[in-house]
């Protein structure tokens, strides 16, 4: 059902979400001219040259000073425009945490905090530099969605509705490449989880970089005989309960996959729901702690964040 | 001073003293507020709202509105007051303050109560967000102008500097921030606690327009807000007297949330009867 690219060598073709997301800010600046960016000195890193080159007046970069740049973005949007803040996740949501509670959240300022550079993104840098407590620390504040877009069309299709909600949002910006998952004709629907692939014995939600390696374990899970539906979900929050309790329902199990602390996160969201709703037999897979060095793929695969960790738990829940 | 100066301030030393009963009653209901607080930056206030900023109370999002940004939200008694003043909401809503499910919470909320731009309350967070707005109007080419209060004690959490920083660094001609400089911090005088002096000398280093002045002298507040700019964010280290008005409250740090007893608050109301 999906139209992924193939590249020459037989392997899916891979992209940076941060080009996507570049693209369509430069696209979406030309069309509308209350959208500015806000940056830490992060112009680089985020892909922003472009963008910063056509549109010099609305790239605002305010150093390295991330409580500062949050409290900006809340002013600008005071001031009539749609500020996209553009910075390493983990300083983004770390450092900046009671701004983005108190200026964005409730403020209830229409701002749209981009976590670039995600997950496990900076791998060997360690865990100061890694993001996975992003979704459990957004996920504490009221009134923010979540998105974790999975591959490249995700991340156009959400910056250009984020530029529109007139609401906070934090969105991951991808560094680690993807292959594309979701169909072109594919309705960009937030707050709903994408059905990339139905199935009766076992559910596997993945969200983000884990999308690709959910759906590959479904492959191997269907040589073995198990039906395993994917849901993209790609939304933390607001989380699709319908398709959760669908899932809890239906099939025997859930098994929850992202690149993020198993502390407040994506599995944490479905646990809560099926536990008040319909239990369900669950595993949830991610980051249990700090990370050791090692690069973005060796810590994916050393935390069993990939086909053969989310079939492994799926046959966990089958047994 | 000429005439029209003196009436100007004479006009507003009424208004304050009147805004100053207000924030009396309006504390007396709770029992609960910053009475202190509310008291040193009142005169700023009331000069701000009653002659220097350009702003429709019936229309509060008026896009060629000044903005205001109260950093030091716990004075919320004294913004609500100034604001039901300038007709933003009836002045009969402050004896709602801080009941429960009023819309006049302890610290001001923007999605309840017209006026308020900025949810302020955890310090430092008041600067940053006058910066963005006071650069959305240089991008937009609008010519409002951006006000923020700043406590003095505040001034310790990191954040302002950042902003201060890149307030100078753009030369945020139309953003002007008053440091209510009251020298007193809710559990210390500020230079017991972690000094802030030479303050002045401090907003020059980073590129503001510095000026200190009397905080409960609106002719010279007047002057200050309406001095011609010099391309730099201006700064105004306005020397105040916590408690300012009522001699029992005045400059002790006691009163940062005391709240006065019934027999307090009828002397307070007595020595403000003027």
């Amino acid at each position: 059902m999906n139209q992924i690219s193939v590249s020459h060598a037989g392997a899916p073709e891979t992209f940076d979400c941060r080009v996507a997301f570049a693209e369509t800010m430069i696209a979406l600046a030309r069309e509308n001219p209350r959208i500015v960016a806000v940056c830490n000195d992060s112009v680089g890193s985020s892909n922003m040259g472009g963008f910063q080159k056509e549109f010099p007046d609305r790239l605002i970069n305010v150093g390295i000073a991330e409580q500062n740049m949050v409290g900006v973005a809340a002013g600008l949007a005071n001031g009539g425009f749609v500020p996209f803040v553009c910075c390493a996740g983990p300083f983004l949501t770390g450092r900046a945490l009671e701004q983005i509670k108190a200026d964005i959240a409730y403020n209830h300022y229409g701002v749209v905090l981009c976590g670039q550079s995600p997950g496990l993104s900076y791998g060997e840098l360690g865990p100061t530099h890694h993001s996975i407590e992003d979704f459990a620390w957004m996920r504490a504040l009221t009134d923010i969605t979540i998105l974790n877009p999975a591959d490249p069309k995700q991340t156009r299709d959400a910056v250009r509705w984020a530029a529109q909600a007139d609401r906070p949002i934090y969105m991951r910006v991808g560094r680690f490449k993807v292959p594309a998952v979701t169909p072109e004709d594919a309705a960009f629907e937030p707050g709903r989880a994408l059905l990339l692939r139905d199935g009766s014995d076992v559910t596997l939600i993945a969200t983000g970089v884990l999308v690709s390696r959910a759906l590959a374990a479904a492959e191997r899970l269907a040589a073995r005989g198990v039906s395993a539906r994917v849901l993209n979900m790609m939304t933390i929050a607001p989380l699709d309960q319908a398709a959760v309790l669908a899932a809890a329902r239906e099939t025997r199990g859930i098994v929850t996959a992202e690149e993020a602390i198993v502390t407040g996160g994506l599995g944490a969201a479905v646990a809560e729901t099926v536990v008040q709703h319909h239990p369900a037999r669950m595993r949830i897979l991610g980051v249990p702690h700090f990370a050791p060095t090692g690069s973005a793929a060796f810590l994916l695969d050393h935390f069993g964040l990939n086909a053969d960790g989310l079939e492994k738990a799926a046959l966990e829940l089958m047994a | 001073m000429n005439s029209l100066a003196n009436d100007r301030a004479a006009r507003l030393a009424e208004i304050a003293r009147e805004t100053r009963i207000s924030i009396v009653h309006t504390i007396d209901a709770p029992r609960m507020g910053h009475i202190g607080g509310d008291f040193s930056v009142t005169d700023i206030l009331v000069t701000l709202f009653f002659d220097v900023m350009r702003y429709r109370a019936e229309e509060p999002g008026w896009a060629g509105r000044d903005r205001f940004i109260l950093s030091k939200g716990h004075c919320s008694a004294a913004l609500y007051s100034v604001l039901a003043r300038a007709g933003y909401f009836s002045p009969d809503l402050l004896a709602s303050f801080m009941a429960p499910l009023s819309p006049l919470n302890g610290h001001p909320n923007r999605r309840k109560v017209a006026g308020v731009e900025a949810n302020t309350g955890p310090l430092g967070h008041g600067l940053p967000i006058a910066v963005g707005a006071a650069v959305a109007a240089t991008i937009s080419k609008s010519d409002y102008r951006t006000y923020v209060v700043l406590g003095d004690g505040e001034l310790q959490e990191g954040s302002n500097w950042e902003a201060a920083m890149f307030a100078g660094h753009r030369r945020l001609e139309g953003l002007t921030a008053v440091v209510d400089r009251n020298r007193l911090q809710q559990g210390a005088r500020t230079e017991d606690t972690n000094g802030l002096d030479p303050l002045d000398e401090k907003w020059r280093a980073f590129g503001w327009e510095a000026i200190v002045l009397d905080g409960h002298d609106h002719a010279a507040l007047l002057d200050a807000f309406e001095a011609p700019r010099i391309g730099k964010p201006r700064v105004l280290i306005a020397n105040t007297r916590k408690g300012k008005g009522v001699s029992f409250i005045e400059d002790r740090v006691e009163w940062h949330h005391k709240v006065p007893s019934r027999e307090q608050v009828a002397l307070a109301l007595e020595e403000l009867a003027g």
